[in-house]
């Protein structure tokens, strides 16, 4: 008896804790799709831009129809489960044999079956939708070059050419500006995945790939390499600034000047150009027009270093240069080796490129 | 309940179900099908797409001869299984070497063109794509081939100890099946190698 | 008594010298011993896999961690994928099905023993190799290397450009030896299901676990021979210089992508199908009914091996495939709900007006039915490619096939080892701590992969061995790592559970569950020829017609 009426409560602790658990997630699910919640979250639920948007559209009635499946068959196990415990008092017969019922099978066939082609059909329109969108004419092109652990981005248009922080214009309904993206690969794949402005899109070598944002509000966006790409793959961050038309428009112009120089930092340049960093990295107007590392013309104008994996401080550029692995073990950067009075002008040097 | 009914219902009185060789052949067989679909599909698809040559029509002639004899084989390695099914065992022996004969004049001529290619022609499997997709599908058939050569020399050799008696027809009409995938692969690396790719 | 001397022998040798046993288990061709000895090989494999995991998660308790290197953690999350899925999920359920196929089936062995000890071998041989490369990875001086390439190890990552040493070489040896013993096993399989059942067994009334095995073995012969054939290729381009997955030659990567999933998804079909095949044995036990439509879940099985041949590239919606090839493997993908949607019904069918006891079996069955649902419905949403879009690659994936593979998978398992455990040590296992196991793995469980989806939706990619704070990311890593440590501990009862048992448990007798296949009519454990006399059956259930000759199964059928 008292076995029994243990194992009894046991088994409605099963339904108790399932139905806790499961309330707990979508509970929390609705949480991380709050609306209110801080925006430097990548949020998927929190579209800012239409391919996410319509995205977020579909996600939710994918959620519904899911969440009432869910529902209706766990309460139906629930209470199979419940209901048909053996009791204390059983006699211990068996319980009438039923075979099968093809009436009750074909409806648990059928009514599947049409849920699934509702879902199907929902699908295959956002699908469309968002992979086959035109590009109007106002679009601004960027190439976006995936490299072992950090981002190129190359404006054809524009003439511009930067790494790691891309600026795009926001893109209001009545003047559509949307960037179009071309996406090729250096090495292994990546993937581009700013969660706020659209899904991912693989960046694979031999095989250039497209996608495109219209993010409708100007600020930052993160988001990072979705591709298992090789040792430093979880510090390939991405940041996408999404500027005013106004502010992207002097962002151009400055990306597009020359080099500063600037007679102060003439030593650290003279070091600059004397060590292997050019045979890594372009600075325009001078020697420098490697390509192996990002574009470093405009360094100060970028916010972080090494693709988001530390903030662009003076203290952080001299580690970097004095020994990369400190801030991203496994880049693809050498340690340079170099004297602390050189590293100093060299530091004084770079940090002259605005 | 009726009591009577717990009497055994009408039973068929024979139970047989199919040969445990046979059944192991054929997913054999399908295993090794996917394997080459594999191969096959990677060939088709770089099909043209070397960045450098040699290209395969400049190289590739068609190999008739060593086909026609590969799929000869596949008819007299059926006749010596049917000599040994019949108690025929000298008719037996004759096919099963007849066989063996064209399986290697087969190998010995995929061989020479590899040579040819080799060092007449410079293509190695590290040269473009095309050469890795044509060594590799030719040469994952060749290996079958010589395999399958393996086992027939073994039985060859037996039967002409004498050793190879009637109740061997089952085993060897199972590892006839082998065979005679052996050459139906080889047809389709034919046309896509020979014919669909040059 | 009897099979208590029997058990002894079995297990511990009783009589035999230290060698003598250990040649017996080594070369032994019978199933029994071959089941048992995958059956170990994966707990072990487990327990290396799940410490894998434990160091990963240790390291993503917190954001910004130093527990392990970047290299470290790749190597991880690599071994820890590539270990559970080939050298845990796919030996254990080999093993039963080894064990038990010609048991049910009346049979005394399988149709080709040798082979099946071959393929045994071979996948240990595999596992090892997979091992050794912590130690040859890069010669002795680079000891503590090991693959880093993902488990799908997607090119060019794997060519020798970006994968130098020999680390993912024993990755693709592993992987293509093991390979070759599963499609031994698989013909093993299907050859002894079509060829060695006993009298009366026609294919209407063969038990579902065979028939499920029987889909299974099918698609491993088609789904891991395009692996095999990838490896081989691979091989070549690491060792010969081939160009097939070389990006720098005109090689594809996208074309390694496909050939992989080819055979990965058809792969986690492998993997659950059997786990299907346990419920369905479990299930009617312990509500004492039939299982609900067997006809209808022997279709439905058929349907799931075929629909699964041809959804493989929704692991692949964001490579930038076409509009239709999106279409098409979302409608594929969404279309397998429906027959695996008609084996839920089914069970529940089952239970359903039935007197249901909570055995620890049961237990986890019943656990897997609500887990699997859950682990089913994301899998739809994944499956909506633009949905897909945001979700893959993201810890949302890694939330999904955990619970399929925790939650259901190895959810089943548990039950599978608890079930036939009395039959294959003749020994009862231990009921308290078995319910111990039970609701601390299902604690654990749930709050290691409940939580995980969260992250996944707030853009925490997959495989980062660190992320930054401030992401919302922090507090749903903490409760993972919690989780997993809770499953740790549920997992080391179960051993000990296990052990304990197989010394001290009381003796089981052939049939504790009072159930109704054929492997519980011979001894616990059976002998080695299995059956003193080949069994005939009449329905489905034999032993129920045995047991009630007054309402036999076969008046019904
Ligand atoms: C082991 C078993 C297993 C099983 C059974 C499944 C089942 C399913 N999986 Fe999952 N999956 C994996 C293991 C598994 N998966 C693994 C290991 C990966 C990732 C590998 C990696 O990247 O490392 C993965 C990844 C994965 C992806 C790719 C994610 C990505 O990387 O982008 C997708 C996308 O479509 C997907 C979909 C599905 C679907 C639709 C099912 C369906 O079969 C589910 C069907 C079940 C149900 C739907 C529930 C029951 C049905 C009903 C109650 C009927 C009513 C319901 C409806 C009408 C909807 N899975
Ligand atoms: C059979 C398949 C299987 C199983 C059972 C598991 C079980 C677990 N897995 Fe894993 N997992 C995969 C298959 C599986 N996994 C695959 C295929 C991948 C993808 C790899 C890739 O991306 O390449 C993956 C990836 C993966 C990741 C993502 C890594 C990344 O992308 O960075 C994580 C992270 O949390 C994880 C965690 C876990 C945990 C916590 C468990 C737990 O359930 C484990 C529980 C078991 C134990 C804990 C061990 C037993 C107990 C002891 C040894 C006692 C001592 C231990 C303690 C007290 C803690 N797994
Ligand atoms: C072998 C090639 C190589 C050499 C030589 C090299 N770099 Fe780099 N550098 C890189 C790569 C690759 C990166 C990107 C690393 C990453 O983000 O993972 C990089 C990144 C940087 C960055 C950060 C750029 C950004 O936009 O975040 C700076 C600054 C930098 N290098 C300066 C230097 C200086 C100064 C030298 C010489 C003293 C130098 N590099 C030499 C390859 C090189
Ligand atoms: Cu680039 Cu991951
Ligand atoms: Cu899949």
């Amino acid at each position: 008896m008292k076995r029994s009426e243990q194992t009894r409560s046991r088994a409605g602790k099963v339904l108790g804790i399932a139905f806790l658990l499961a309330g707990f997630l979508i509970a929390a699910t609705v949480c991380a799709a709050d609306p209110a919640g801080p925006s430097q979250i990548p949020n998927i639920f929190k579209p800012d831009s239409t391919p996410a948007d319509s995205i977020f559209r579909l996600s939710k009635l994918v959620l519904v129809i899911t969440s009432i499946i869910f529902v209706v068959v766990f309460s139906l196990i629930a209470y199979a489960t419940a209901k048909f415990r053996k009791s204390d008092a059983d006699d211990g017969s068996e319980p009438p044999q039923v075979y099968g019922s093809n009436q009750v099978e074909l409806a648990w066939t059928v009514i599947p079956g049409l849920i699934v082609l509702v879902l199907f059909l929902a699908t295959a329109r956002v699908i469309l939708s968002v992979q086959d969108a035109p590009k109007p004419p106002g679009a601004i092109e960027v190439i976006a070059v995936g490299h072992q652990y950090w981002w190129e981005y190359r404006y054809p248009e524009l003439g511009v050419v930067t790494a790691n922080e891309l600026h795009v214009p926001v893109s209001d309904l009545q003047h559509p500006t949307p960037t179009f993206i071309t996406l090729l690969s250096a090495d292994t794949d990546h993937s581009f995945w700013v969660p706020r402005l659209a899904g991912k899109t693989d960046l694979i070598p031999n095989h250039p790939n497209h996608t495109w944002i219209d993010p409708h509000e100007a600020g930052l966006f993160l988001g990072q390499c979705a591709q298992y790409c090789g040792v430093q793959h979880a510090k390939m961050l991405l940041r996408v600034y999404v500027d005013s038309a106004a502010d992207f428009d002097a962002w151009v112009q400055g990306q597009k000047r020359f080099a500063a120089t600037n007679d102060a930092a003439a030593e650290g340049r003279r070091i600059f150009e004397s060590t292997a960093c050019i045979n890594c990295h372009a600075v325009s107007g001078t020697v420098a027009d490697g390509h192996f590392g990002p574009d470093l013309t405009h360094l100060m104008s970028r916010d972080t270093l090494a693709a988001g994996a530390a903030l662009n401080t003076r203290e952080n550029l001299r580690a970097w240069i004095q020994s990369p692995d400190s801030i991203k073990p496994g880049s693809l950067m050498p340690a340079m080796k170099l004297s602390d009075h050189d590293l100093d002008a060299l530091t004084a040097y770079l940090e002259t490129l605005r | 309940m009726n009591s009577v009914a717990a009497a055994h219902p009408p039973l068929k009185p024979e139970w047989t179900l199919p040969s445990r060789g046979r059944v192991g052949m054929f997913c054999l067989i399908a295993a090794e099908s996917a394997v080459f679909t594999i191969f096959v599909i990677a060939y088709i698809f770089y099909i043209g797409k070397s960045v450098s040559g040699p290209q395969p029509k400049d190289v590739l002639e068609l190999p008739l001869f060593i086909s026609i004899c590969l799929l000869s084989s596949s008819l007299t390695i059926h006749l010596a299984v049917r000599a040994l099914r019949r108690l025929e065992p000298t008719g037996f022996k004759f096919w099963w070497i007849v066989t063996l004969i064209l399986g290697t004049i087969f190998l010995v001529g995929t061989g020479r063109e590899w040579h040819h290619l080799i060092y007449d022609r410079g293509l190695t499997v590290s040269t473009n794509l095309f050469g890795t997709t044509y060594y590799s599908l030719v040469g994952l058939h060749a290996f079958h081939v010589t395999a399958g050569l393996i086992a027939i020399l073994t039985v060859a050799i037996l039967a002409l100890l004498g050793k190879v008696e009637f109740e061997y027809h089952e085993k060897l009409d199972v590892f006839s099946l082998y065979w005679h995938f052996v050459d139906v692969v080889w047809v389709i690396v034919f046309t896509v190698v020979y014919i669909v790719g040059r | 008594m009897a099979s208590e001397i029997i058990a002894i022998n079995e297990f511990a040798g009783g009589g035999q010298s230290v060698g003598e046993w250990l040649h017996g288990w080594v070369t032994t061709v019978d199933h029994k011993r071959l089941g048992i000895l995958y059956i170990l090989f994966s707990v072990f494999f487990l327990v290396i896999g799940g410490i894998e995991a434990t160091i990963m998660r240790i390291q993503l308790m917190v954001p910004h961690n130093h527990f392990v290197s970047p290299e470290v953690f790749n190597r991880m999350f690599t071994m820890h994928g590539t270990t559970m899925i080939f050298f845990v999920a796919m030996p254990v359920l080999f093993g039963f099905g080894t064990y038990l196929i010609p048991l049910m089936i009346g049979a005394r062995d399988m149709a080709f023993p040798r082979l099946n000890a071959l393929s045994f071998w071979l996948t240990a041989f595999g596992g090892l190799l997979l091992y050794f490369s912590f130690i040859g990875g890069n010669g002795l001086y680079g000891a503590g290397n090991a693959p880093d390439v993902g488990w799908f190890a997607y090119a060019p990552l794997t060519s020798r450009a970006f994968s130098v040493g020999h680390s993912t070489d024993f990755w693709t040896l592993a992987l293509l030896i093991s390979g070759i013993g599963s499609i031994g096993t698989a013909v093993n399989f299907i050859t002894t299901i079509i060829t060695m059942r006993c009298p009366g067994m026609t294919l209407g009334k063969m038990p579902l676990l065979a028939w499920m095995n029987l889909v299974t073995a099918g698609m491993v012969i088609l789904a891991v021979s395009p692996l095999t054939a990838a490896q081989i290729m691979l091989c070549f381009d690491r060792y010969l210089g081939a160009h097939f997955f070389d990006t720098q030659a005109g090689g594809s990567a996208v074309l390694w992508m496909h050939f992989f999933w080819i055979f990965g998804h058809p792969e986690v079909y492998i993997l659950i199908l059997p786990s299907f095949a346990f419920a369905s044995e479990i299930i009617p036990v312990f509500s004492r009914k039939p299982i609900f439509g067997y006809p209808i879940m022997v279709a439905a099985t058929v349907m799931i091996g075929f629909i699964s041949m041809s959804v493989w590239a929704h692991h692949m919606f964001a490579i930038g495939m076409s509009s239709y090839g999106n279409t098409f493997f979302t409608i594929t993908s969404m279309l397998i709900s429906i027959p695996t949607g008609i084996k839920i019904f089914n069970w529940i069918g089952t239970m359903w007006g039935g007197k249901i006891q909570f055995k620890a079996p049961m237990l986890f069955c019943v656990a897997f039915l609500f887990q699997f649902l859950i682990a089913g419905l994301t899998g739809i949403m994944l499956a909506a490619s633009p949905f897909n879009w945001q979700l893959t690659g993201s810890y949302f994936v890694v939330a999904h096939f955990h619970y399929v593979i925790v939650g259901a998978i190895l959810f089943t398992l548990f039950g599978a080892f608890y079930y036939w455990y009395p039959k294959m040590t003749g020994r009862m296992y231990n009921e308290t701590l078995a319910r111990w196991h039970f609701w601390l793995f299902v604690i654990g469980f749930h709050l290691t992969f409940d939580f995980m989806h969260i992250p996944g939706l707030l853009g925490m990619p997959r495989r980062i061995y660190t992320y930054e704070p401030g992401r919302g990311w922090e507090f749903w890593n903490l409760l993972v790592t919690i989780g997993t440590f809770v499953q740790g501990i549920a997992v080391l009862i179960f051993v000990g559970n296990l052990l304990w048992s197989m010394f001290k448990g009381p003796v089981a007798g052939n049939d504790p569950w009072d159930a109704w296949t054929l492997e519980w009519s011979t001894t616990s454990p059976p002998p080695d020829y299995n059956f003193a006399t080949i069994p005939v059956v009449e329905s489905r259930r034999p032993l129920w017609d045995l047991k009630h000759p007054e309402d036999p199964d076969w008046k019904y059928e």
